[in-house]
């Protein structure tokens, strides 16, 4: 198994300048921007990202192409880039941010001139702040060549792209507690409907919120065609993907390739297998929001809709590996804890209920379980996702409770006998 | 109000960047925490007048967000992840050793004001896990010894400068990818060290 490098290539050739202007436009950068500005159309590039069949790359996967097609008509329209990347396990927009910074950038130039938006802003985490340190050079690099503001490349198209430091909550990743953040408000997420970015966005206008990784393949879809994109990857899955492996695998990193192959060919061929030869028990395909694996699904096609099929979601890209000598209910307990530290607070059964549920595995990893224990576990859950299925339920306005239920329905599932050995008096009700 | 003129105009500068002022207040709320080191009662009103919406909206924000702290820091802050990656690669040891060397509970700052200890949620790191942030600047592969290293150097040579570069070399391992380029960039508070600074607007 093997890479296939088109976002990744520019910071691949160019290792020790590659966010730099010079470097960017050295190997055809802003050809592609310059090239749609002066002859293409907008009705044109969103052609051809329809035909890419780009998928989005922050955790929903929604069509890139069909979301820019629903952004309404306003004279005042907005894109947002979402580089608020704080799924744990994932790290692959901060090398995109901090290597190859010119290249959302143009991306993002494309992006508003197919949609004619002339303000664009880059929302990044507050802890990524040599990511942004990076992406402001370029930014004021690219005003400087006349790249943003009035007239670009001589064009009669402006924009402008301001960047956007974040303050620590994993809640503004969610594109509508983003634009509240971005307001100046508590980043708390808002109902939809009514508030669908495209339509009642960042101040009240249409908006496109896009991630980092999807604006930044656009270049390159631009310049080779929708259809060659199409080419790549499998159906409904196409295109490159960064994924980032982490956990106790040999090689961790960033790895960009084309969706469809399995789990277990990738962790065994670029990941190099689990570290000390130990066997897998359980991993994590799509971030920490999604339900687990078990070391024997290992055969699980790398696609959208095929971790979908299976009962959970490839969503930002992470995967996280985990070995036989894993203890599961404090890994659970971690990803829950995170949840319910980044809980808005807005929705009863999330804020209450990951408080619950972190202190309920918190009893039971540290020996202090009750019998009852596992069946308060999964009430607490039915009254954050009713039901416990997959896609989740909700009772709650985005699905971040939803997502602290996931790892205890993957271990009340698959791993049950190791949370019942934690509780001591093995008298089960 | 008691902003001195330099940071007042980067303040008027900062707003104008956005169609709305209320906007500002993130980057606002940065600058007052790399001003005082944490958000000073004092902060949030020069915020609220500067921006025009009451002093207790300007709170309602400020506290909603872990980085703008509500008591004062330490020079350093460092912030340990421990969530999934890091904590099944232990970083459980490096919380428990760097809470051992510097005597601090989470989100504790020891009484010279040099450490502000807490032990924080994914940072984006995971390939390089575990991961510590010295004022939002990430060492990422770090041991329990190396941890307790880094604060001893920090605290014996007292850097005005925290650079990411030079800690990973002296105090990381494993990264979550090459980080090729040669950076000597870092931060100087308890803030992310960055500014919006030269952006030029044509609109409006």
């Amino acid at each position: 198994m093997k890479e296939t490098i088109l976002l990744t290539k520019h910071m691949r050739e160019n290792l020790e300048d590659s966010h730099l202007i010079d470097s960017y436009e050295k190997n055809n950068g802003y050809f592609t921007a310059k090239k749609t500005l002066l002859e293409s159309s907008p009705e044109k590039i969103l052609e051809e990202i329809k035909a890419s069949n780009i998928r989005g790359r922050g955790g929903a996967g929604f069509p890139t192409g069909v979301k820019w097609g629903f952004l309404a008509e306003d004279e005042d329209r907005y894109l947002v880039i979402n580089a608020d990347e704080s799924e744990p396990g994932t790290f692959k927009d901060r090398i995109l941010l901090e290597r190859d910074p010119h290249q959302l950038i143009e991306g993002m130039i494309i992006t508003c001139f197919s949609a004619n938006i002339k303000e664009a802003f880059i929302y990044i985490r507050g802890e990524y702040a040599k990511p942004a340190r990076r992406v402001q050079q370029a930014v004021e690099q690219a005003y400087q060549k006349g790249y943003l503001g009035k007239n670009i490349f001589g064009s009669e198209i402006d924009l402008d792209i301001v960047v956007h430091l974040g303050a620590g909550a994993y809640i503004c990743g969610e594109e509508t507690a983003l634009l509240n953040s971005l307001e100046g408000r508590r980043g708390e997420p808002r109902l939809k409907p009514p508030y669908f970015p495209a339509v009642k966005g960042l101040y009240m206008k249409p908006t496109l919120v896009n991630n980092v990784e999807t604006i930044s393949s656009v270049p390159w879809i631009i310049e080779n065609g929708g259809e060659e994109y199409n080419k790549l990857g499998v159906e409904g899955s196409t295109g490159t993907r960064i994924f980032s492996l982490s956990g106790h695998i040999n090689n961790p990193g960033n790895y960009e390739i084309e969706m469809g192959s399995s789990f277990g060919e990738f962790v065994e061929t670029l990941g190099g297998g689990i570290r000390n030869n130990k066997k897998v028990k359980a991993y994590i395909p799509g971030g920490a929001s999604a339900p687990w694996f078990r070391g024997d699904q290992l055969d699980i096609k790398m696609t959208i809709d095929d971790v979908a099929n299976n009962n959970s979601m490839l969503g930002s890209g992470a995967v996280v590996m985990m070995d036989e000598d894993t203890n599961l209910v404090s890994a659970a307990k971690s990803i829950v804890s995170f949840f319910a530290h980044e809980s808005c607070g807005q929705c009863t059964p999330c804020r209450e209920g990951t408080t619950w549920l972190e202190m309920i595995l918190d009893r039971i990893a540290s020996g202090r379980g009750r019998t009852s224990d596992i069946n308060l576990l999964l009430d607490v859950c039915d009254n954050i996702s009713p039901g416990l299925s997959w896609p989740p339920k909700m009772t709650t306005i985005c699905p971040l409770g939803p997502s602290a239920v996931s790892p205890i329905t993957s271990l009340m599932n698959d791993f049950r006998d190791e949370v019942e050995s934690l509780i001591p008096t093995k008298v089960f009700l | 109000m008691s902003w001195d003129d330099k940071l007042l105009k980067q303040a008027k500068k900062i707003i104008k960047l956005y169609p709305q002022k209320r906007s500002a207040i993130g980057p606002l709320l940065h600058l007052a925490q790399s001003k005082d080191g944490y958000i000073s009662d004092d902060s949030i009103a020069v915020i609220s007048e500067l921006v025009g919406i009451t002093e207790v909206q300007v709170k309602s924000v400020s506290t909603f967000y872990s980085m703008y702290k509500q008591e004062p820091t330490g020079k350093y802050l460092l912030s340990v992840c421990k969530s999934i990656s890091c904590e099944i690669n232990n970083s459980s040891e490096v919380i428990n050793k760097v809470q051992e060397f510097t005597g601090l509970n989470n989100n504790e700052t020891d009484e010279e004001k040099l450490f502000t200890f807490e032990a924080v949620e994914c940072i984006g790191a995971c390939g390089g896990a575990p991961a510590v942030q010295v004022n939002y600047e990430t060492v990422e592969g770090v041991t329990s010894e190396n941890a307790v290293n880094l604060c001893k150097w920090l605290k014996e040579t007292k850097p005005e400068v925290v650079v990411a570069d030079e800690m990973q070399e002296n105090f990381g391992g494993i990264k979550s990818f090459d980080w090729a380029i040669q950076d000597s960039s870092g931060a100087t508070s308890t803030a992310p060290g960055f500014q919006t600074l030269k952006t030029t607007k044509v609109k409006k």
